[in-house]
């Protein structure tokens, strides 16, 4: 079994959770004997290929020829961002009128694609017009490699998929991470959905990486119940190490970390933090991470008149991130969309005890973690309070949730990837 | 002489705590919610204790006598009938008048003081048979400890207070390849009898009774009449021990359980040629096989048949551990209300509710679970003690 796999990012650079989980997904692809062709837009050369062949799209032309731009120009033709229609026009017209209008196309098609495109690989404002270009890239690569089954990760590799899918025949698994309703409430980008939407509807399968994801797109993005299936993200760590850590304080410590925006809930956690310290001054509480919230954040703890025990660090990574989880004595968590979230995983694999949401889908994967309503500021600051009162709930979250995050392996949810592979490819035969 | 059968129902109402945050504790003394307890106490008097005590008394009439039933219910669940549905704790007493139902002693709390302190399990069933006194005007002669937990000391502590017969569990792995089906008694004073539960007949009609998939549905008097005289062929008692609830309650009306309960002593004592007894009778009647040797402690709860489902994980036992901390000072404290709320706190539910187990397997549990995590359980019960350790006088 080969796949020809659509990412946007791979470790190690990486902006966020999707990167990692395509690289221990690939990693558990290879355990269970499925090869993997890995294509990103830009990739740097110091990722690590021992699990995937890795193709770099910025490395690729999208056509040699004008027989192949002429074929790539016909099979794509539904990437064109502008629209065909033309009000008042009788039907010759109109004929006629779209006619040149596709020649003129044409022409920029060829000039415009006929060479090596530098992608960014980043998220910046011309992700559109890289997303239609990526497609381009992928269907030549689509062309130019073997394969049996396309899987392409999240919205801005879907028309990716789409395209390898028009040119080669084989089946398109698009694997959901997040979805515009995660990122933006309910003031979604039309543009955005509707490419997820087509994405979704042009696979053969959908995999959600939760039960609350696939809900999401079953209700709102109308798609078949049937070919949508759940396979929850996993979590392997490379190294166990236990951290001595001396602080500088002598209170427990709470922690948020996330990116301070509408979707991690951040504001459910300072008022939850205001209620604890009515209670007790015998704690801290810490918010790590950066956002457009950051600001408004800032203010509204002020406000509460609680700076004096309630702090702010940025944006962490990388070292400070295991030490910050290595200073809390409870992670909380309070998204209030969150398609997975593998943070709580980490904080737990840190003996950390762990309060999530139930609005995250990684809530339906554990057990040990204490979950909460993210409006529910008063549940919240309960379970924060009960973690750092009673020591047999902290030590018993801790130990049964370390041993949980251990069952947590890429290879079992790899094997279900492979085997939804197996029954697109059977169909197909 | 003739083979028996027995037969005994367990009523219990935990008070069911109300969500406690922390910012109630020191300020608010109110743990209880008096909403739910009133409601599910109305709910069950009107699908259970109500006519189930019709059918029930309906039959002692109908047979003389020759019917008989026994009764356990917890001192809090009479104090719940008594304030929200006096009415189902009347027809209990009209029961108690025929002089054909038996009431056993528990303890009062339906707690799990028997697996921490003798002297306090000592307290409560004192407690609790004065109340037996005073609503059914009979003095408990047979025991049966809270979910029938039972062990060699357990009943040791139980015969040296007088009691004559104590209930417990057939638990498969205590009986081996013994019966229960005979009168045992306790390894450390022959004096006790000790009466054993067929699990299999009794969950038969406790769980299985509407399960449609179970390959004895539908379950007729008739056919389970067959099973008793058929068991009985060679064995001495039968004890059909269970949750009064089945009645109506876990099992509902519409499955035909009440049907089944009217037509099955028709069916025992006119075709086969068995008697009802009631637990103090039967244990008087048959002469005892063999003692019965229970070093650790075993219940009537889950497959395990142990005591895990209260006491099988950490917050469990600190949870347990605190509560029992202050008791002295609070039996010493001449607080009534204080009283009061820390012998509602001792139900095992509220122990029962942070179980981890369920995690793996257990609808019973979630069944009973106001809570949807144990974690949720343990916290809003920490803070309910924290409060009420707070109240405690500190000599």
């Amino acid at each position: 079994m080969k796949v020809l796999m659509f990412g946007w990012e791979f470790p190690p650079h990486i902006s966020g959770g999707l990167g990692t989980a395509c690289d221990g997904l690939t990693r558990g692809l290879a355990k269970n004997q499925v090869k993997v062709l890995f294509v990103m837009p830009s990739a740097s050369g110091d990722e690590d290929q021992s699990a995937v062949h890795i193709i770099n799209a910025s490395d690729v032309t999208a056509f040699q020829t004008r027989k192949e731009a002429r074929e790539l120009f016909e099979k794509v033709q539904f990437l064109k961002v502008t629209s065909n229609l033309i009000p008042y026009l009788g039907p010759d017209e109109f004929e006629e009128k779209v006619d040149l209008e596709r020649e003129k196309e044409w022409n920029e098609f060829r000039i415009s694609f006929g060479q090596k495109f530098k992608f960014s690989g980043k998220y910046g404002s011309n992700l559109m017009e890289e997303v239609m270009r990526y497609s381009l890239v992928a269907s030549a690569i689509a062309r130019q490699n073997q394969f049996d089954v396309i899987h392409a990760h999240d919205w801005l590799t879907y028309m990716a998929g789409i395209a390898a899918k028009r040119v080669s025949g084989k089946p398109l698994v698009v694997h959901v991470h997040a979805t515009e309703f995660d990122r933006s409430g309910e003031n979604i980008n039309r543009q955005v959905y509707d490419l997820e939407k087509r994405g979704m509807e042009a696979a053969d399968r959908v995999i959600a990486v939760s039960n609350l994801t696939r809900n999401i797109i079953i209700n709102n993005y109308h798609i078949d119940p049937s070919k949508v299936f759940t396979v929850h993200n996993a979590v392997d760590f490379s190294t166990v190490e236990n951290r001595e850590i001396t602080r500088g304080v002598p209170e427990k410590i709470v922690t948020f970390l996330g990116r301070i925006t509408f979707q991690k809930g951040p504001e459910y956690f300072i008022e939850a933090a205001y209620k604890v310290l009515q209670k007790t001054k015998d704690v801290r509480f810490v918010m790590a991470g950066s956002g457009d919230l950051f600001n408004r954040a800032i203010r509204r703890v002020a406000k509460l008149g609680i700076s004096s025990h309630f702090h702010f660090t940025g944006f962490l990574r990388g070292e400070d991130v295991k030490n910050m989880f290595a200073y809390s004595d409870v992670y909380v968590m309070p998204s209030v969309s969150e398609p997975f979230g593998i943070s709580p995983l980490e904080a737990m694999k840190a003996n950390v005890p762990t309060i999530i949401s139930k609005q995250s889908g990684v809530a339906e994967v554990l057990n040990h973690a204490i979950k909460v309503d993210f409006w529910d500021v008063n549940a919240m600051a309960d379970a924060i309070y009960g973690l750092l009162t009673f020591p047999a709930l902290s030590a018993m979250t801790v130990r049964c949730g370390l041993e949980e995050v251990n069952a947590l392996k890429w290879d079992n949810a790899a094997l279900k990837v492979k085997q939804i592979y197996e029954s697109v490819t059977e169909e197909k035969i | 002489m003739k083979k028996t059968l027995c037969l005994y129902f367990q009523v219990h109402q935990p008070y069911r705590l109300r969500q406690y945050r922390f910012f109630d504790i020191g300020k608010n003394h109110d743990y209880f919610d008096e909403f739910a307890n009133k409601t599910i106490m109305a709910r069950v008097a009107s699908r259970c204790y109500i006519p189930a005590n019709r059918i029930i008394l309906d039959l002692i009439k109908e047979y003389n006598g020759a019917f008989k039933v026994a009764y356990s219910i917890s001192g809090i669940a009479l104090e719940q009938m008594e304030q929200f549905a006096p009415w189902a704790l009347e027809s209990f007493q009209e029961l108690a008048q025929t002089g054909h139902v038996e009431f056993l002693a528990e303890t009062y709390s339906h707690s799990l003081s028997s697996l921490i302190s003798p002297r306090k399990f000592k307290d409560q069933i004192k407690v609790h048979v004065k109340a037996v006194e005073k609503y059914f005007g009979q003095k408990p002669k047979a025991f049966r400890n809270t979910e029938l937990i039972y062990s060699d000391t357990i009943g040791e502590m139980v015969a040296n207070m007088g009691f004559t017969t104590m209930l417990t569990e057939g638990a498969r792995h205590i009986m081996g390849w013994k019966s229960p089906d005979y009168l045992y008694v306790n390894a450390l004073n022959p004096k006790l009898k000790l009466l054993l539960r067929n699990f299999r007949l009794s969950d038969d009609i406790a769980f299985r009774f509407s399960d449609k998939k179970w390959a004895d549905w539908p379950l007729t008097a008739e056919k389970y009449a067959g099973w008793i005289a058929g068991a009985l062929e060679q064995d001495d008692i039968v004890n059909i021990f269970m949750d009064y609830e089945s009645f109506g309650e876990h099992q509902p009306a519409s499955s035909g359980i009440f049907d089944f309960i009217k037509a099955m002593p028709g069916m025992i004592l006119n075709h086969t040629n068995l008697e009802i007894l009631t637990p103090s009778q039967a244990a008087a009647k048959h002469q005892p096989i063999a003692p019965l040797n229970v070093p650790y402690a075993i219940s009537w709860a889950d497959e395990e048949r142990d005591i895990s489902a209260w006491l099988g994980n950490e917050l469990q036992s600190e949870a347990f551990q605190n509560l029992y901390k202050i008791e002295d000072l609070v039996r010493q404290s001449n607080d009534p209300d204080l009283q009061r709320d820390f012998r509602r706190l001792q139900a095992s539910d509220h122990f029962y509710y942070m179980c981890t187990k369920f995690f793996s397997d257990g609808d019973v549990h979630k069944y009973f679970n106001p809570y949807d995590t144990p974690y949720e359980a343990f916290i809003n019960y920490m803070n309910v003690l924290s409060d009420i350790t707070l109240r405690t006088p500190k000599k």
